[in-house]
């Protein structure tokens, strides 16, 4: 039982390690990105979600559970399509023409 | 030896953690950044694919009809809003991962309020319901749906700390005395603090509260897969502990690397309430030279290097592709043409480079301020466009407000020009000495129109 605990700690640490590693070498340029990306990456709370919402058994849990679903999946799938919006603008080689940037981005029918 | 059904959903984690870090590592880089999110998603997605499928789970409509409500509003929004508002979208999705964190802590904390597990689903829950709430006001803020400066309210830091406190001890007593009805107490209180630790911070803070918030939910995702390693389905723990703890440990330097940039702690972003006071006596004295569009013209087509530094005023007045047009057609005079990006222009670190980029600047023209600020003395024309506080010289005046907040030095330059709206004052509220300087004129009018007469005078001339 606590055993789980002190390997979900040793991971821990070592994932610290590894985001700090991974931030520090990133260039100004992509620090916008980079928040979005981990705000995405975050978004693994939906597994949590739907474990969650998975093992309810009462109303009350089912409601809570069902909550955590909505928000974690907007978490996601938000994070994600933000990112590689923005991600979308650096690509050089796909760079779209000035002046077809801007409606290229968002469908007929978008909030203006 | 475990069942064969529980070895491949192990065996596919692990997979999925693999491809998660090397997407993480891609990102890392703008050459391979587009690729790193490809990674990161398709991680995502098979991480969620699998707990779908574990063995175990009920109530699979409820699942089905939540993932796709909030999968689908989020995905809709993320799509059809402008780059200009990407800041408090970052903000409101981290608001609802905040959210999320705090709701699966609950569900763990109804379940159960045994063992030390139940305590680390509290940590969760605190720390998740504050970055929801603040994340939502930071949201209102950034949106304009609430006045963005700091508003302070009588007493704060003992109504706060006492706030705090009362939510604590609910939420202790709700576990060390199995007194589950307290919960609901423990997470009132919880979101009203997020709602006071937010609104005495003013907007020109926002990009640092946002990235700390981004932070804490990422520490919140991985208390509850600590509280989840010993439930029903240990793998998902995991996997929240690793994504979590990555993004709390990067969120957090990220936050105290935005908060150097402005020479702040970030203790002193939170609890200094930043843009309320007034700098009574001001230096500033002499008056604002207004100049007309066709001199301004006159005197960049002449000059041999032009710098321009943008703020959040050009991308709320979308003046972007006016700005790349007038680049272009100085450039074909034969003008050096150089973009000066402060580390917090705009609303987030680097996200005014997203908006050029977006305009089809290319960003070997842009250059930081540690790069481009040792050349102002050489050069002839600064074009300032919506940009105040960024390129304030008070902030190396003792007793100014920004006192020591590395700037932009276009003072320094032979000739400042600054695009303005009227006389108002930055969003840090403080008055603007560079303005009342010898070498500087001001170009009233909205960035898009002021911008729009430099080209077609250019184009004329």
């Amino acid at each position: 039982m606590a055993a789980d605990l002190w390997t979900a700690l040793f991971i821990a640490i070592l994932a610290a390690f590894t985001g700090y590693e991974v931030i520090s070498r990133v260039p100004v340029l992509l620090h916008t990105p980079l928040m979005s990306g981990s705000n995405f990456i975050h978004g693994i709370v939906l597994v949590g979600g739907i474990v969650a919402l998975g093992f309810a058994t009462t109303d009350l849990e089912r409601i809570v559970g069902f909550v955590a679903v909505v928000m974690g999946a907007m978490n996601v799938t938000g994070g994600y399509a933000v990112t590689e919006r923005i991600l979308a603008m650096f690509d050089r080689s796909k760079r779209p023409a000035p002046g077809a940037a801007a409606p290229a981005v968002s469908p007929p029918g978008g909030k203006p | 030896m475990t069942n064969l059904g529980q070895t491949i959903v192990d065996a596919v984690y692990v997979v999925a953690i693999i491809v998660f870090v090397l997407g993480l590592k891609a990102m890392s880089s703008p050459a391979t950044a587009r690729r790193g999110i490809l990674y990161a998603g398709v991680a995502m997605l098979i991480a969620v694919v699998v707990t779908f499928l574990s063995p175990g789970l009920s109530n699979f409509l409820w699942i089905v009809v939540g993932v796709a409500i909030g999968g689908g509003a989020g995905y809709y929004w993320a799509r059809v809003v402008k780059m200009t508002a990407m800041p408090q979208m970052v903000a409101i999705f981290n608001g609802m991962g905040g959210g999320a964190a705090a709701a699966i802590a609950a569900v763990e904390l109804l379940t159960s309020l045994r063992g030390a597990t139940a305590y680390l689903s509290v940590a969760g829950a605190v720390i998740g319901a504050i970055s929801i709430s603040g994340s939502v006001i930071a949201f209102l803020k950034l949106q304009g749906w609430m006045p963005s400066k700091a508003i302070v309210l009588p007493a704060r830091q003992v109504v706060n700390f006492a706030v705090l406190a009362f939510a604590l001890g609910f939420g202790v007593y709700a576990v060390g005395w199995l007194h589950p009805e307290f919960l609901a107490l423990f997470f009132l209180f919880l979101v009203v603090y997020g709602v006071l630790l937010t609104l005495p911070i003013g907007g020109a803070d926002m990009p640092v509260v946002i990235s700390l918030f981004n932070a804490l939910t990422g520490i919140a995702v991985g208390l509850d897969g600590f509280a989840l390693v010993n439930g029903p389905l240990g793998d998902a723990g995991y996997a929240m502990v690793i994504a979590g703890v990555l993004v709390g440990a990067a969120g957090s330097l990220l936050t105290i690397l935005m908060a150097r940039a402005m020479n702040r702690s970030v203790g002193n972003v939170f609890f200094g309430a930043f843009g309320a006071t007034e700098e009574t006596g001001g230096v500033t004295h002499g008056s604002l030279r207004p100049i007309a569009a066709s001199d301004v013209a006159v005197m960049m087509e002449y000059a041999g290097e032009v710098v321009i530094a943008p703020g959040y005023g050009m991308a709320v007045a979308q003046a972007q592709q006016k700005v790349k047009e007038l680049a272009d057609l100085l450039e074909a005079k034969g003008v050096t043409v150089k973009f000066a990006i402060h580390p917090v222009a705009g609303r987030m670190p680097g996200h005014m480079n997203v908006l050029l980029a977006e305009a089809g600047i290319s960003y070997d023209k842009l250059f930081d301020r540690d790069e481009i600020n040792n050349e102002f003395p050489a050069v002839d024309v600064v074009l300032v466009i919506g940009a105040n506080d960024v390129v304030n010289p008070a902030a190396r005046r003792k007793g100014s407000p920004l006192e020591g907040m590395p700037i932009l030095d276009v003072d320094k330059a032979h000739n400042v020009i600054v695009v303005k709206r009227g006389q108002g004052k930055g969003f840090a509220g403080i008055e603007n000495d560079l303005f009342y300087a010898d070498n500087c004129r001001m170009l009233y009018g909205d960035a898009q129109a002021a911008v729009g007469q430099l080209v077609a005078a250019l184009k004329q001339g």
